[in-house]
């Protein structure tokens, strides 16, 4: 220890000593001189940090004391307002309940307890006797368990140590199998009509008038037992209407409206939120997530933000009833990339 | 106020100077905000065409053109039907301030007399959605299946809380709480501005009065966890949680690690 690290406040006048004529050598400046509290010099001041820290306690118990009123004493009727209030009781009796402990144990340390400055130097990390007594004991122990003397002992451990993961590989197979070629594939087909969602009714192509916007499952997914949810979150469907002249429809794609309807995909490209903000003016298509913007006049190319495909379009065509059906699934898988998908 | 000027430098002064500052702030927001209930009149008969002709040639025909045929700056109001004019005049977006990205809600320019007669002028144009009947606008549906109609449909721009929410470009929907039933169900079979339309062939008016019956009623409730910081999501609880709650957890280091004096 050196002279001025005792902690002792009238021995740590080091700084004082570092005279100018040496001041190139780097000298320990030490610690700062102690400086005394209030409360250490006057009785008055201790007594009313005392008094601070069983107020800081006081307002524990009161916390609790809340917590409890909260709890036994409001009533519950059917409107959301005692609700409210019996949570809000709750939440705030909770928090003054341990911030009152907390806030007093901290104020009592800082004002009370002793405060002078300890220093303790530090160990040497290892010494050459520990080492060759733990040399020693890991000697003994593979003297003792006789490993090298018996083979059969330690050929059977190494081969129940390798065996005893496998149930694990097992096990993780099980959050398989593999989607297949779940991805590439929604519930359309060619003749499954288009529906309503969440009503599951269908449209009928005259339904659908200039500036419309309907949400569209297809025709049977309210009747799905299992899976209903994964098939919903491919399969949606957005439909608008927009004047015929101002579709553009590319080579082989001409016959997938009917009318200036047009049905496309409503799971982004990017990360697969649902694409669902139509301005009806300017044909744009938002994706609330990141701002995708898709341009229906030119089949839904990505004219701003993250995404980088176009929304794939649903063909469609009209049945001999009237109502709208599907000519085949989606021509490419929907949503957004995958690993496989090329 | 002398014993005020010596705590100036008190360690907590700034807190307690910022917290005063956001409680005014808020404060004044608050009262500027308040929800302003119209109740739009929709008793409405088609005799005052005339009286609206006047209307229209004296305020609106400097855009839509004479006869409301349309011109470069503003579009054919021929078939847009009565419930088109009394949502936008009825609630001041007509007549339009000035071009821009949408047009915006702004004191109406006309009364209820007025709107009446303006909106039996192109009535009389031609055939198109007329004013709601008032059966459909007593908010007395059902809020359960309004929501869910309301979340399919409505939701994605208007926010789950019909907070209201940025479009593309500067336009934006903007939040439901406060405006008349009259002018949501005007809204939805018209399609102002880039709001798409929904006919009575996609959502019946029965479900429309259900719709407005949930936003009735999430209006009235308000929000059952405290306050709801504008039902923003992510971007305003974030934003409170950066600021206020590491504010806290800085305060507390602070304090922890400060001297006594």
């Amino acid at each position: 220890m050196g002279d001025h690290s005792d902690g002792i406040p009238a021995g740590s006048d080091a700084v004082a000593k570092a005279g100018l004529h040496d001041v190139e050598k780097f000298q320990d400046p030490g610690l700062p001189p102690h400086r005394l509290r209030l409360a250490d010099t006057d009785p008055w001041a201790a007594k009313r940090a005392e008094r601070q820290v069983a107020i800081l306690f006081g307002i524990s118990v009161v916390g609790t004391l809340l917590f409890f009123f909260g709890y036994f004493f409001i009533r519950l009727d059917d409107t959301i307002g005692t609700l409210r209030i019996q949570n809000m009781l709750l939440g705030l009796g909770t928090a003054f309940a341990m911030l009152g402990i907390g806030t007093g144990i901290v104020h009592w340390a800082r004002a009370l307890m002793p405060d002078h400055e300890v220093s303790e130097e530090r160990h040497e990390l290892r010494s050459e006797a520990d080492r060759v007594a733990a040399e020693k004991i890991v000697g003994d122990i593979i003297e003792e368990t006789g490993i090298k003397r018996r083979p059969l002992i330690r050929n059977t451990l190494l081969g129940a140590v390798a065996l005893a993961p496998f149930p694990a590989i097992v096990m993780f197979r099980d959050l398989g199998p593999l989607p297949a070629d779940a991805l590439r594939h929604t519930m359309w087909d060619k003749g499954t009509r288009l529906v309503r969602d969440p009503t599951g009714t269908p449209i009928r192509a005259s339904d659908v008038t200039l500036g419309s916007a309907f949400h569209v499952i297809p025709d049977g997914l309210n009747n799905l037992h299992e899976g209903k949810l994964e098939e919903k979150a491919k399969a949606v469907v957005l439909l608008m209407r927009l004047d015929p002249s101002l579709l553009n429809p590319s080579k082989g794609r001409e016959d997938w409206s009917y009318n200036g309807i047009v049905a496309y995909s409503k799971i982004c490209t990017h990360v697969g939120c649902p694409v669902a903000l139509y301005e009806q003016q300017t044909h744009h298509l938002l994706c609330p997530c990141h701002q995708s913007t898709f341009d229906l006049t030119q089949e839904c190319k990505v004219i701003f933000g993250p995404a980088k495909r176009p929304l794939p379009q649903l063909p469609i065509a009209v049945d001999s009833e009237g109502y709208l059906v599907a000519q085949s699934d989606f021509h490419e898988p929907v949503g957004p990339s995958f690993w496989e998908r090329g | 106020m002398k014993a005020l000027s010596q705590r100036r430098r008190h360690p907590l002064a700034a807190v307690a100077l910022l917290l005063m500052g956001l409680m005014l702030t808020g404060g004044l927001y608050a009262v500027a905000t308040t929800v302003n209930k119209a109740k739009a009149d929709t008793t409405y008969s088609a005799d005052d065409a005339h009286e609206g002709g006047k209307l229209f040639v004296a305020n609106c025909a400097t855009c839509h053109g004479m006869g409301a045929s349309g011109s470069p700056d503003g579009p054919s109001l021929v078939g847009v039907g009565a419930a088109a004019v009394d949502f936008q005049v009825g609630t001041g977006r007509m007549p339009m301030q000035l071009q821009g990205p949408q047009a915006q809600q702004k004191p109406k320019q006309f009364n209820d007399e007025q709107t009446r007669q303006l909106a039996a002028y192109v009535a009389s144009l031609g055939a198109g959605p007329a004013v709601p009947e008032e059966k459909y606008l007593d908010g007395q549906g059902d809020a359960a299946n309004g929501g869910v109609l309301f979340r399919v449909n409505c939701a994605m721009c208007h926010n789950a809380a019909a907070a209201g929410g940025a479009l593309t470009r500067g336009k934006f929907a903007p939040a439901l709480a406060g405006v008349a039933n009259s002018h949501v169900y005007e809204a939805m079979i018209t399609g102002p501005q880039n709001m798409p339309v929904f006919n009575d062939a996609n959502i019946t008016p029965e479900g429309k009065r259900d719709i407005i019956t949930f936003l009735d009623t999430i209006e009235a409730n308000g929000s059952p966890g405290g306050a709801d910081l504008g039902s923003l999501g992510p971007v305003s609880e974030g934003l409170f949680i950066w600021i206020a709650g590491l504010g806290v957890v800085i305060a507390f280091t602070i304090w922890l690690t400060s001297r006594t004096s």
